[in-house]
């Protein structure tokens, strides 16, 4: 009851009242945010610019190594590793295609459970259940889907009378890929949906009651209304999910662990092994440095071709 | 939600409405366009129930794989439903050793987590919602800079450092990056919930003759409590679920966690374990779960679809 009668008094301070009420509140500011930012920058900011300059020397694991800078070496290496470059190619091929997948199917189940059908909650909840999981339990349920003998998968093929097609999944040189890029699609769906199923309750309803008035088919009216206006979404979304994948570890981890032979080593995992396995603490630093300029180039010209059509 | 209440023309019933908004108008009465959207029902209709299996069927065979007997589980030809459901293998991953254990430090380090993010969080993001301050944005910034580097680049460093402060391969540790790892989001997240409480508020009672620490205490503090539950489960869940850091800071077995635990159980696994292992997959899940059935509002409005990444 009192604040509008009496808010004016609160501002008839002095000017020099109000500076030094000012400079009170800045170091209020900065003693709340405290807390906050010593940690931060501790165990966060410090770790990545370290983590960086780590990938231009020849740091060891070891308590008493002499680490010293060696600048390009460790990329002149990289360059020089066939383990890399397959890993590379691996990763890019799951980063890809899992985002691909993902973002279809995505839209597929976000476009169904705009409409008005029946189950529409049953699938809403289940649609988020996957994401929900630890990714670790999410590769111990696909490992139990994939089990050679006791697994869902093998069950239904013989079920169905498709004996010949039952094979150890993960174990599989061929099958092993694929295997693990359905779970990768499967664990990370969730998230997309919610995100586009959001996009799309924000699309102006008046434009598609226009489009329809004038004629324009379902097809037409996706098309021309629901996919424009969920562009800005569409590119945030999977821009986020691609640099997620690219980064992913513990599903695959628990999944194969980048076997057999190597055909599911995901950059992340072959980091990790050079890192935590053999000790190269610089050569792991050095490849984290090359995914994370990969990753913001392959952005750049997504994100750069995509503001070009905006236009 | 709401365009869904819309639709205009006639209708045949809750189920069977045209659902896009529009057509029902346009096509009323005439046969052809009719049957045409009957048609491309029935297809709706069949790819929902193709996403409802690829979704569920995993989930189900770990829910019907853990109430399994021994025997079920090597028998050569495994059904969906199980024959003589038992709870032997839940009483098996809570009684084996690695695995209770797991759980309780799973617990201890998460609580912590949340406990400490909270503490921290909630002066700052007072600070960033009431004060103008460029930090906020640098905040918001290092949110989306965070999400781009592999933790390859921090785990190295982070593990230097904690063995300097002789955290490493501790409970204590790992909370800390547990914290750091989830502040930026909690404070983008708690920033939000003071920014919604009026400043009014806080200007009548200072009005009233109470100080900033009694305002805070009596005037802020009740209203943000439903930000700090959310800000306080995130946290939470993020410690809950996270494997890598654990995976790589944790040396002592009796110290890992429930993940930790699970994954090295996965690699020691025979056919006949495998129900204790599911058991044990689906007891992780439930705090998640919960979260996740706490928050279903927010997440499906898509404000908090950033938050927690799979």
């Amino acid at each position: 009851m009192t604040t509008l009668a009496e808010r004016p008094d609160v501002d008839r301070t002095g000017p020099g009242n109000r500076s030094r009420r000012r400079r009170s509140d800045r170091t209020t500011v900065y003693l709340l945010l405290l807390p906050s930012l010593l940690p931060v920058l501790v165990l966060s900011v410090f770790p990545l610019l370290r983590g960086i300059y780590l990938g231009f020397t020849d740091a060891r694991a070891g308590r008493n190594v002499e680490v010293s800078f060696t600048g390009l070496a460790n990329y002149r290496e990289l360059l020089g590793d066939s383990l890399f470059w397959s890993s590379f190619r691996i990763g890019l091929l799951w980063a890809f295609a899992v985002t691909v997948l993902q973002f279809l199917l995505a839209l597929g189940l976000a476009l169904l459970l705009d409409q008005r059908l029946r189950f529409r909650g049953v699938a809403r909840v289940l649609a988020v259940v996957p994401w929900a999981m630890p990714p670790v339990v999410v590769g111990i349920l696909w490992r139990l889907v994939y089990h050679p003998d006791a697994g869902l998968l093998n069950e239904f093929l013989y079920r169905i009378g498709a004996d010949g097609l039952r094979t150890t999944w993960l174990g599989d040189f061929n099958t092993a890929l694929p295997a693990v890029i359905i779970v990768g699609v499967w664990a990370g769906m969730p998230q997309t949906t919610v995100v586009l199923l959001a996009g799309l309750q924000g699309v102006p309803r008046e434009l598609h009651e226009a489009a329809a008035m004038d004629g324009a088919s379902a097809w037409q009216r996706f098309r021309n209304v629901t996919l424009p206006s969920l562009m800005p979404v569409i590119v945030a979304i999977t821009s986020l999910d691609f640099i997620w994948n690219f980064n992913s570890f513990g599903l695959v981890y628990v999944l194969t662990a980048g076997g057999p032979g190597g055909r599911t080593m995901l950059p992340m995992l072959f980091a990790y092994e050079e890192a935590f396995r053999y000790g190269n603490y610089g050569y792991a630093a050095a490849l984290g440095n090359v995914m994370v300029v990969i990753v913001v180039a392959l952005l750049a010209v997504y994100l750069r071709r995509r503001l070009r059509e905006a236009n | 939600m709401a365009r869904n209440t819309t639709s205009t023309g006639p209708t045949t019933g809750p189920g069977t409405g045209p659902g896009k908004p529009g057509t029902a108008t346009a096509g009323a009465g005439r046969a052809k366009p009719r049957r045409r959207r009957r048609v491309g029902r029935g297809l709706q209709y069949l790819a929902l129930s193709g996403y409802l299996v690829f979704l569920a069927f995993p989930l189900v065979w770990l829910l019907s794989t853990s109430f399994k007997p021994p025997r079920e589980l090597v028998q050569l030809h495994p059904t969906l439903i199980p024959e003589s459901p038992t709870l032997s293998n839940f009483v098996q991953a809570f009684t084996e050793q690695e695995l209770g254990r797991a759980a309780w430090n799973s617990i201890q380090v998460s609580l912590a987590s949340a406990l400490l993010t909270v503490l921290i969080a909630t002066p700052a993001s007072y600070a960033l919602a009431r004060f103008k301050t460029r930090l906020g944005t640098v905040a918001l910034g290092w949110v989306l800079l965070s999400q781009l580097f592999p933790f390859v680049l921090l785990i190295i460093p982070i593990f230097l450092v904690l063995r300097q402060a002789g955290l490493a391969n501790t409970h204590a540790g790992l909370v800390l990056i547990y914290v750091v790892w989830a502040l930026p989001f909690a404070l983008w997240m708690l920033q939000g919930f003071v920014r919604n409480i009026p400043r009014e508020l806080e200007e009548a009672a200072s009005v009233d003759g109470a100080n900033r620490l009694q305002t805070l205490r009596r005037v802020i503090f009740p209203l943000l409590t439903p930000g700090l539950v959310a800000t306080a489960l995130f946290a939470f869940i993020s410690a809950w679920n996270e494997f890598f850091f654990a995976l790589v800071l944790i040396k002592t077995p009796e110290l890992a966690t429930l993940p930790v635990a699970l994954a090295r159980f996965v690699g020691i696994e025979g056919t006949a374990r495998l129900g204790p292992l599911a058991a044990g997959s689906l007891l992780a899940t439930i705090p998640s779960l919960v979260f996740f059935a706490v928050m279903q509002r927010r997440l499906a409005s898509g404000s908090l679809a950033g938050a927690v990444k799979g």
